[in-house]
């Protein structure tokens, strides 16, 4: 086994207990930490394929600023534990095998997916190359979707004032 | 020996360089607190810590020890898990930002293989740098939170909407430089700061051309400082309103790594603020003829401080103080004549400058400390979204339009 290899299992373990942990832990402050471990390790995946630039960006905007504003939230309004419930007659009986059957779906795509894929060439994407690309070649989709989340911004804050002035 | 160094080059070289500068950043954290006292004290006309060893330079010591005796109290209620990570996800986080920065220019060679006199030299340094600002945010957030008490919880809300809001100014604010310098490497950043104005005025970032970043330097400073969460920022340990803010209910060794996190901060903004606009290791004299002369005074500084620390302890009043200060001042003045010997020179130039700046910056730290008051709290958010960051964009933009006009 390759120390590559090594390094991706043991982050794609981290990655996937992360996720389950997000979904198990029963305070809210503990999911969204499962959540952060989630994005560092993915972070590290992104390191691994040699996308040094995605994976400090990953770790500045959704290991930091967006999981801070969730911690944020979740202090401010000092949110309680979660009860567990257990599991309804309907989600034992149709949720549990959808969902399976969702999740064998998914595998089976990726798997047919990838199967045809070659390595990429394992040289890191530079910095430069990749604003290039995303600042000449793709700069009408790149703006698109930032006036995609102004927008978002701006719905969300329209929301916000309505209910003030009630 | 050469040959099992070129197969194990992380076993020979990474981890002793990890060992040493571990050691050397914990000592220095240690002595930062004295420093900070010393400073604070004599600001206010005070003699600040004297009594334990000589001018009180046994104090860190006597603080560590007394930090590892005292009761380790968790407050009932709280979330133990969050507890225990908060400490030690802001120590660690804090003192691993320290692997990015290159402190000197020389690659020296250890068993042949050569490497660079930082833990490693990454394309992507500055951001990784940012990328660990942004998750130091979490230490002080989760301390606050967990504490299971009134005031950790507002000191820590409070630090996390502070530290969010000036960290959009802080990673803003240096754009300039890279726009400058083209590069995320904190390596090359110094380099492209090499040269000097009319033969002697050197070109760092602050004075550079084609745009000063005179205004991005205090941008970043100002934000950096409320990043770290030090005076007259510090309304996240507020004492008056908070009683020691998210570290209110931290006691023992805990309280302390929290501490030595905030020390580290402080250092690792003076690195940056070094290398981002004060030219890093660059000398602020040119290497040209008739400047050669400046080659020679690191080991000249150490020499008279030296001996002037030997001339000072022999009369020192207590016995010990006459034992420990001229044994210190003979060990400065060795190293003075060690430097002054062919050939290192030109080695210890660059962390000599290095190191001298960032203790300037330190010193500057605790100069703020001593002389301004607290900002309110609406005002330091006012103050960072409305003034700050502004100001912070528009510097990119002269930068960026000064660049594309230069380049026509």
């Amino acid at each position: 086994m390759t120390p590559q290899m090594a390094v991706f299992l043991i982050l794609a373990a981290v990655t996937v207990a992360g996720a389950v942990s997000l979904i198990l832990q029963r305070h809210p402050i503990h999911s969204a930490l499962s959540l952060i471990v989630v994005m560092v390790a993915l972070a590290g995946l992104y390191l691994l394929q040699g996308a040094e630039f995605i994976a400090a960006v990953q770790i500045i905007v959704y290991g930091g600023a967006i999981m801070v504003l969730f911690i944020f939230v979740i202090m401010l309004l000092n949110a309680g534990e979660e009860e567990r419930t257990n599991l309804s007659r309907m989600a034992r009986f149709v949720g549990v095998p959808l969902g399976m059957v969702f999740l064998l779906e998914v595998a089976y795509w990726i798997a047919r997916a990838t199967s045809h894929m070659t390595q990429s060439s394992s040289q890191a994407v530079s910095t430069r190359d990749l604003s290039t690309l995303l600042f000449r070649e793709y700069v009408f989709p790149f703006e698109l979707t930032s006036f995609l989340i102004l927008i978002a911004l701006l719905g969300a804050l329209v929301l916000a004032r309505r209910e003030d002035s009630d | 020996m050469n040959e099992f160094a070129s197969q194990h080059p992380l076993l020979v070289v990474a981890l002793p360089k990890i060992a040493v500068l571990l050691f050397v950043l914990l000592t220095t954290l240690a002595y930062l607190t004295w420093f900070e006292r010393k400073v604070v004290a004599h600001i206010q006309a005070r003699w600040g810590p004297y009594r334990v060893g000589p001018h009180g330079l046994l104090q860190p010591l006597a603080d560590g020890l007394k930090f590892l005796f005292k009761e380790d109290v968790t407050p009932a209620g709280a979330d133990k898990f969050a507890y225990f990570l908060a400490p030690f996800l802001s120590l660690s986080l804090a003192i691993t930002s320290i692997a990015v920065i290159p402190f000197g220019p020389k690659e020296f060679t250890v068993f042949g293989q050569s490497t660079p006199l930082a833990i490693t030299n990454l394309n992507i340094g500055l951001l990784i740098l940012f990328a660990i600002t942004s998750m130091s945010v979490y230490g002080v957030a989760l301390a606050g939170w967990s504490s299971n008490s009134k005031y950790s919880l507002l000191g820590g809300l409070r630090s996390s909407a502070q530290m969010v809001s000036y960290e959009l100014a802080l990673t803003m604010s240096v754009v300039g430089v890279v726009l400058m310098a083209g590069t995320f490497n904190l390596s090359e950043i110094v380099q492209a700061q090499q040269g000097f104005h009319w033969g002697f005025v050197p070109r760092w970032n602050l004075i550079g051309s084609p745009m000063p970043q005179v205004i991005g330097f205090f941008l970043f400073f100002t934000a950096a400082v409320a990043e770290t969460n030090r005076a007259p920022f510090d309304l996240v340990e507020a004492e008056q309103e908070l009683v020691g803010g998210f570290h209110t209910e931290y006691s023992s060794f805990k309280f302390a790594m929290f501490f030595m996190a905030e020390y580290s901060s402080m250092i690792t903004v003076s690195c940056l603020a070094t290398i981002l606009f004060f030219g890093g290791w660059l000398s602020p004299f040119p290497q040209t003829m008739g400047w050669g002369w400046t080659r020679y005074i690191p080991a000249v500084t150490f020499a008279v401080a030296g001996l002037a620390l030997i001339v000072h302890g022999v009369r020192y009043l207590t016995i010990l103080g006459r034992f420990v200060l001229p044994v210190l001042g003979l060990g400065l003045g060795g190293l003075g004549v060690l430097f002054a010997r062919p050939g290192l020179p030109e080695f210890v130039q660059g962390p000599f400058w290095f190191l001298l700046k960032i203790t300037i910056f330190i010193f500057v730290y605790v100069w703020l400390r001593g002389t301004l008051p607290r900002l309110r709290y609406d005002k330091l958010m006012d103050f960072g979204w409305k003034v700050l960051l502004p100001l912070s964009i528009l510097n990119v933009v002269i930068t960026s339009l000064a660049i594309v006009w230069t380049q026509r």
